[in-house]
């Protein structure tokens, strides 16, 4: 072997040996995140984590800013995603045939029930923490100016979330299934409760054409369950994953977290440590800052108050992630998903109840379908996308419960929210209502006079009352969301624990009457 | 050469310029292809409606036993419909509820529905609860002195009755 020969075997022996360290070079090119410089690499280098600023406020670490639920959200999200493709290694959508399938994934296939199990839970968290990470932008006014759009984003992935859950409800094709969507599906047709009373069905029938997409037929059946599934597992995700690529690419774009403006100032010295501290780095600055609109962590002031996103915000997300499958996975274990018996097309369930975020819908449906399915609905969501273009205020932006009125305001509103619907429920539920004392009033005036628009009209004036006294549209925000609140929250416990069979009160289920 | 509009016709100064020929032949391509969109959106959504519902026939035949008192409901199985002699004659009333389609079920004072609470007495009628308009009476035919043919599928108008 010549000496040319053997040098060159030589460093094809020696990158061979290397070329599992070069391997992980090219893929993480800045080494390890230990300085400033190499920190801020790791972050806009990555495809996934240059979502980030490579800097983030102190202000927007802090426990009470977000207590996570936005990340929550999207790892309960990721957990749905994944156990519902592992799910549909075994799913047959057609009616019995899908019943027998999920018998099996709960009684047959390994680990089935399991991932079952976590699949509901990660939908319930889903739902929960969807729900409350509006609660927390609402109430700390984060939604204002350059974050209105997000906003209404947000209202969408809400909308198409609470369509996630309902549609996955019918899969599994068992008795709570099939009559919470028939219930569902006259829903959807309930707008006849209106054209019937004004005799136009016959021209207009948007109630009949709404069901007829959603059923693909008349009744539930197998056409339901396809379109259903359809829904499920690609329409639905696939406008969620859209929606949420623009939710969360807008949240960099328009400057980071809200905070107020004096933030930096309540953040401590710049010496101060912050919990959790991983790094006690020199505070050298690398200017990294996005060219964005607004207030960005570094525009306008030093890099002072902020910290390097890796590791502070990403261990923080990351732990977020850890607890949100700790928790799905801790359900899972004890508590199995939910399957009754076969769908039987002629006997319905006695009580037929929705899943639980609809009860309170559903209390509102017992007085008026098409009020409590679809007016008062959507009347609730037109509202709340509108928030962000009526308050055009600057008061309390970032802060809890800021604004006009503040925590007093929010509490009274609480009082006032609970009081109302309270009473309404139990008058109606003592008295009954204008059916039982006048047998032939005309159907619109009960579409229209029920407890459900009679409480959603107590609110409003509560609402304007409040405009005018604090002199701050925020503050009507404030009390009208206060006490929508107030009221979602006492309308679905009615529903989950106080009504039963044929939805009559009983003061506890051990009460219910023996089948 | 030139693109300048040589214009002979004096336009007062306040009066808007006219609109160059290309950027009205770009705003009219932008606005058909707009405008072809659209109607190709509401093509596609002809294929989620249904044309031909695959539900089996609602007609049916029934034969009532002879020993079914007055004013007694007949549930014929697999049927949502209830039949009841009168002494006009046969009638046939749907127990599917009007409210949100759940099957109500025959009590002492006609039926009750169990999902939202909606009570109906024994002609259809709405007694108490969320239900908008009373249950439909059915179209109803004599073929013996104890067979029927009744069709689900056609409720008749509200307020009119047919006896068999």
């Amino acid at each position: 072997m010549s000496p040319a020969a053997s040098t060159a075997m030589k460093r094809f022996a020696d990158n061979l040996l290397h070329a599992p360290k070069l391997f992980y070079e090219t893929v993480f090119r800045s080494g390890k995140p230990v300085s400033d410089r190499t920190r801020s690499s790791f972050v806009f280098g990555n495809v996934f984590l240059h979502l980030h600023t490579t800097r983030t406020h102190r202000w927007s670490l802090r426990w009470f800013t977000t207590y996570g639920l936005g990340i929550a959200a999207l790892s309960s999200f990721v957990l749905t995603l994944i156990t519902g493709v592992l799910l549909m290694f075994y799913y047959k959508p057609y009616p019995q045939v899908a019943y027998d399938s999920i018998k099996d994934i709960h009684f047959v296939v390994p680990t089935g029930r399991f991932i079952r199990n976590i699949h509901r839970w990660a939908a319930n968290v889903m739902v929960v923490v969807v729900i409350l990470h509006m609660v927390r932008v609402f109430y700390t006014a984060a939604y204002r100016k350059m974050r209105e759009f997000n906003w209404v984003i947000g209202m969408g992935l809400l909308a198409v979330t609470l369509g996630l859950s309902f549609t996955g409800y019918l899969l599994p094709w068992d008795q709570l299934a099939y009559w919470a969507i028939t219930i569902g599906a006259n829903i959807a047709q309930s707008p006849r409760e209106v054209t019937d009373a004004l005799n136009i069905t016959q021209y207009i029938d948007i109630g009949g054409l709404q069901k007829l997409i959603l059923l693909g037929s008349d009744s539930v059946g197998e056409e339901a369950l396809i379109r259903f599934f359809l829904l499920h597992v690609m329409i639905l995700p696939l406008a969620l994953i859209l929606l949420m690529a623009v939710h969360f690419w807008r949240i960099r774009k328009d400057g980071g977290l809200a905070k107020p403006a004096d933030a930096d100032a309540r953040v401590g010295t710049d010496n101060e440590p912050v919990y959790p501290v991983f790094t006690e780095e020199p505070k050298k600055t690398y200017s990294l800052a996005a060219v964005v609109p607004g207030r960005t962590p570094v525009v306008g002031s030093g890099p002072e108050k902020t910290l390097p996103s890796m590791p502070h915000l990403f261990y923080a997300e990351a732990g977020v992630f850890m607890l949100a499958i700790f928790l799905c996975a801790l359900l899972a274990i004890f508590v199995d998903a939910p399957l009754k018996e076969l769908a039987n097309p002629a006997v319905p369930e006695n009580p037929a109840k929705a899943p639980w975020y609809f009860l309170g819908l559903q209390e509102l449906v017992s007085q008026s379908a098409f009020m409590g399915g679809i007016g008062i609905p959507a009347i609730v969501l037109l509202g709340l996308g509108l928030i962000p273009y009526l308050d055009r205020e600057t008061e309390g932006t970032g802060e809890w419960f800021g604004g006009p009125g503040g925590r007093a305001l929010v509490l009274r509103s609480a009082i006032f929210g609970l009081a109302t619907v309270i009473g309404l429920e139990m008058f109606a539920i003592h008295y009954g209502w204008i059916r039982q004392w006048f047998p032939h009033v005309p159907q619109l005036v009960i579409t229209f006079v029920n407890p459900g628009t009679l409480l959603t009209l107590a609110y409003a004036l509560f609402s304007v009352w409040s405009v005018r006294k604090y002199d701050s549209t925020r503050a009507g925000a404030l009390a009208l969301f206060t006490c929508f609140l107030a009221g979602f929250v006492v309308l679905t416990i009615i529903g989950y624990h106080f009504r039963g069979p044929n939805w009559e009160f009983y003061w506890s289920p051990a009460q219910w009457p023996g089948h | 050469m030139t693109t300048t509009p040589s214009s002979s016709v004096q336009r007062s100064r306040l009066e808007p310029e006219p609109m160059p020929r290309r950027d009205f032949l770009g705003l009219a391509a932008v606005w058909s292809a707009v405008t072809s969109l659209t109607f190709a959106f509401f093509g596609i959504m002809r294929l989620p409606k249904a044309a031909v519902l695959p539900s089996p026939s609602k007609r049916f035949k029934v034969t009532l036993p002879e020993s079914l008192p007055l004013n007694e409901p007949f549930l014929p199985v697999g049927r949502s419909v209830a039949l009841f002699k009168t002494p006009k004659g046969v009638y046939a009333v749907s127990v599917v509820c009007t409210h949100l389609g759940c099957i109500a079920k025959p009590s002492v004072t006609g039926f009750d529905c169990p999902c939202h609470g909606s009570r109906f007495a024994k002609d259809g009628s709405v007694l108490r609860g969320p239900a908008p308009k009373a249950l439909p009476r059915l179209d109803i035919k004599r073929l013996s002195a104890n067979d029927f043919l009744v069709d689900e599928g056609k409720p008749l108008a509200a307020g009119s009755e047919v006896y068999a």
